[in-house]
C-alpha cells in the first residue's frame, strides 16, 4: 500500500489540532503551519497526480481491512485532479488571508481552514459511501467556522440560516445511505457497484427512492436550482477569502454526483437507468439561467460574484447531466476552470470590498484601481465565458459535447444567452464601481450611516500602503487560468482519459474489491 | 414493532420538518434535532428489526444474530448530529443577541425600520 495516499488527510488532522492547542496565541507561527502544511498538500498532491496519471486506481485500506469490509481511500484521476485543484485553491487563500490579515479577525482562523482542507481532501479520496458523508460533516462543521469568522449581525443570520439548511442536507444523506443500505446491504462504492448491478429489475423501487434522495443531497451541495438558497446570502456575507474557498465545496456536490452517478448507478444499470440525467438537465438549465439573472440583478459585489458561481455551477451541472464520455470530459475542465476563475473573483471582490464597501455604486476612486480593475476585468472575462481565457474553451467544449443530444437547441440557447446576460451583468458592475468613480458627476456619497461592516471597523486594513500578498494569490490564480487557456490539450488529454476511466467502472470495481486476484 | 417503529420514525421526521418551516430560530433547531432523531431511527431499522439477537455471528451455532453494522452507523449519526445541534445552538445564540431578533430570515435594514414605525 501506498502511504502517500492518506498523507492529505492526516497532514491536516495534525496541524489544526496542533495550531489550536500549541499555537494559539502566536498568529505569526499559526501562518507559518498553516502555509507550510498548505504547501505540502500542494506538493503531496502533485505527486499523487502525477501516480494517478497513467490510469491506475490505487487502493489504501485503512486498518487493512480488505475492501467491502473495511474503510478504502481510492485514487483514481479524477480524485487526483479534484485533490490538486482543492490544494492550488487552498494555498491563494492562504496567501491571502495572511496578506489581507482576515486570519487576525477572529480566533482559530488557520485551524479551521486546514480541517476544511482535511474534509474536501478526505471527500475526494474515500470509496465509502458512509465515510463521505463523515468528511462532509468534517468539511462542513469547520465550514461553519468559518462562515462567521470575524463576526458581525449580518454574517451571524446569514451562517445561522447556512447551518440550517446544511444540517438538513446532512440529514437527508442519512435518510439516502439508510434507504440504500436496506436495499443492497453495503456502503461500499465498489461493492454498491456490484451488487446494484445484481438487483432483479423488480425489486428496484426502493433504491430508486435512495439513488433520488442522494442525488438532492448532492444538488443541495452543488446549489442546484432549486435547492439554490443557501448559496447568495452565505457566500456574499461570509469572509470573502472563505467564500473564494467555498468555490470548491459546491465542487463537491458536483464530485459527489459524477461519483455515484457513473460508478455505482451508472447508464447502463437498469435500475436506475434515465433517472438522474432526465432531473438534472432542466434543473441545471434553470441554475444557469437564474445564475446570470442574478448577476445582472446583483446590487453588492459579494452577491455579484455568488450569482456567477452559480451560472458556473448550471455550465458544469449542464455538462455532467449529458453523462457521455465527452460531456464528461467537458465537464472536469470546466471545474478546474470554474473553481479558479471563482476563486480569483472572490478574491478581487474582497480587495474591492476592504477598500470601499461592497455596495455597486459610483464612489470615489480607491487604492491601487487600475490594478484592482484589471483583475476584476480579467476575472470577469474568465467567469463570463468570453475569449481568449479558458471559461471560453470550456463553454466551447460543452456546447460540442451538447451536439448529439435531444435537448441540443434548448442547451445552446441558455448556455449563450446565459453568458451574455452574465457578460453585461459584470459590465455593468465593473463600469459603476471603477469607471464611473473617475468622473465627478456620478459620485454618490455614501449615506452616512452605512451598516457597520469589519471593513470599516478596521480602518488599518484600508491604509495605502496594501501589502502585496493578496495580488500575489491573486495573480497566482489568474496565472492558473492562463496556464489551463494555454494548456488546453494537454488538459483535455487527461479529461479525456479521466471521462473513459469513469464510464470503465470495472477498472475502480476491479481495483477495490482485488478481483483480478480472486 | 414494525408498525410502531415506523409510524415513530415518520412522526418525528413530520413534526421535525414542521418545525424546520417556522420562523424563529428556537422552534427550528428542536426541529433539527427531533429530525436527526427520527433519521437515527431509520437508520437502526435499516439492519431489519430484530428482539432478543445479539450482533455478533457464531460460529459454532446457528443463532439468529442482528446486523451491527447500522448500529456503528448510528453511533457516528448520534455524535454527528449532537456536535451539529450544539454548533448552530451557539451561532443561533450569537446572533440573537447580536441582532436582538431571532427571526431566521434576513430582513433588509430599511424593511426593518419600516417595521418598527
Amino acid at each position: 500500500m501506498n502511504h502517500l495516499l492518506i498523507a492529505p488527510v492526516v497532514l491536516p488532522a495534525i496541524v489544526a489540532p496542533f495550531t489550536i492547542m500549541v499555537l494559539r496565541h502566536h498568529l505569526s507561527l499559526q501562518r507559518i503551519f498553516s502555509l507550510a502544511s498548505t504547501l505540502a498538500l500542494l506538493a503531496i498532491t502533485l505527486v499523487l497526480a502525477a501516480q494517478a496519471a497513467n490510469g491506475t486506481v490505487q487502493v489504501y485500506e485503512l486498518g487493512n481491512w480488505p475492501a467491502p469490509f473495511g474503510i478504502v481511500l481510492v485514487l483514481d484521476q479524477l480524485s487526483a485532479m479534484m485533490l490538486l485543484l482543492t490544494s492550488v485553491l487552498a494555498l491563494a487563500v492562504v496567501l491571502y488571508a495572511i496578506g489581507s490579515g482576515w486570519d487576525n479577525r477572529g480566533r482559530h482562523f488557520h485551524a479551521l481552514l486546514q480541517f476544511q482542507l482535511m474534509g474536501i481532501l478526505g471527500a475526494f479520496l474515500t470509496g465509502d459511501a458512509f465515510n463521505l458523508f463523515v468528511f462532509f460533516e468534517v468539511l462542513l462543521i469547520a465550514s461553519y467556522g468559518l462562515m462567521i469568522h470575524g463576526g458581525g449581525t449580518k454574517r451571524l443570520q446569514a451562517g445561522v440560516q447556512y447551518v440550517v439548511y446544511n444540517l438538513l442536507g446532512s440529514s437527508l444523506f442519512l435518510f439516502a445511505l439508510g434507504t440504500i443500505y436496506s436495499v443492497t446491504g453495503t456502503l461500499n462504492m465498489a461493492d454498491l457497484a456490484v451488487r446494484v448491478s445484481e438487483l432483479s429489475p423488480d425489486d428496484t423501487a426502493l433504491l430508486r427512492v435512495g439513488a433520488i434522495m442522494l442525488l438532492l443531497v448532492f444538488a443541495i451541495k452543488a446549489a442546484v436550482l432549486p435547492l439554490h438558497f443557501w448559496l447568495p446570502a452565505s457566500y456574499a456575507n461570509a469572509p470573502l477569502p472563505v467564500a473564494a474557498l467555498f468555490a470548491i465545496m459546491t465542487k463537491v456536490g458536483a464530485y459527489g454526483i459524477l461519483r455515484m452517478y457513473t460508478l455505482v448507478f451508472g447508464p447502463e444499470v437498469a435500475a436506475t437507468a434515465g433517472l438522474v440525467g432526465d432531473w438534472l438537465l432542466p434543473a441545471a438549465l434553470l441554475t444557469l439561467a437564474i445564475g446570470a439573472i442574478g448577476v445582472l440583478g446583483a446590487r453588492e459585489i459579494g452577491r455579484l460574484v455568488a450569482f456567477g458561481a452559480i451560472a458556473s455551477m448550471g455550465t458544469l451541472l449542464v455538462a455532467i447531466a449529458l453523462f457521455t464520455p465527452q460531456a464528461t470530459a467537458a465537464a472536469l475542465y470546466y471545474t478546474v476552470h470554474s473553481t479558479l476563475a471563482a476563486g480569483l473573483l472572490f478574491l478581487v471582490a474582497d480587495l474591492v470590498m476592504e477598500r470601499r464597501g461592497g455596495d455597486i455604486i459610483a464612489q470615489r476612486p480607491m487604492a491601487q484601481t487600475g490594478l484592482i480593475a484589471s483583475l476584476f476585468f480579467v476575472g470577469a472575462i474568465a467567469m463570463a465565458g468570453m475569449p481568449p481565457l479558458s471559461g471560453f474553451v470550456g463553454k466551447l467544449l460543452v456546447m460540442d459535447a451538447a451536439r448529439g443530444h435531444d435537448l441540443v437547441w434548448w442547451i445552446w440557447a441558455v448556455i449563450l444567452v446565459g453568458s451574455l446576460i452574465t457578460i453585461i451583468g459584470f459590465a455593468r458592475a465593473g463600469t459603476e464601481i471603477f469607471w464611473k468613480s473617475h468622473d465627478a458627476s456620478h459620485i454618490r456619497e455614501p449615506e452616512p450611516e452605512v451598516p457597520v461592516d469589519d471593513a470599516q471597523a478596521q480602518p488599518e486594513a484600508l491604509a495605502p500602503s496594501a501589502p502585496t500578498l493578496p495580488f500575489v494569490a491573486c495573480f497566482g490564480l489568474l496565472a492558473g487560468l492562463v496556464l489551463l487557456t494555454v494548456f488546453a490539450g494537454p488538459m483535455m488529454d487527461y479529461t479525456n482519459a479521466t471521462a473513459a476511466q469513469l464510464f470503465d467502472p470495472d477498472i475502480y470495481i476491479d481495483a477495490v474489491l482485488k478481483r483480478a486476484e480472486q | 414493532m414494525e408498525i410502531l417503529f415506523a409510524s415513530a420514525v415518520g412522526i418525528l421526521t413530520a413534526a421535525g420538518i414542521y418545525l424546520i418551516l417556522r420562523k424563529r430560530t428556537f422552534p427550528v433547531i428542536l426541529g433539527l434535532s427531533l429530525l436527526t432523531y427520527g433519521v437515527n431511527l431509520f437508520l437502526f431499522a435499516t439492519g431489519r428489526l430484530m428482539v432478543n439477537a445479539p450482533p455478533v455471528l457464531n460460529k459454532y451455532a446457528e443463532v439468529a444474530y442482528t446486523d451491527p453494522l447500522p448500529q456503528a452507523l448510528v453511533l457516528t449519526a448520534i455524535v454527528i448530529s449532537f456536535g451539529m445541534t450544539a454548533v448552530v445552538v451557539m451561532i443561533a445564540l450569537g446572533a440573537y443577541l447580536s441582532a436582538k431578533d431571532d427571526k431566521i430570515d434576513m430582513i433588509e435594514d430599511a424593511e426593518r425600520a419600516g417595521d418598527d414605525a
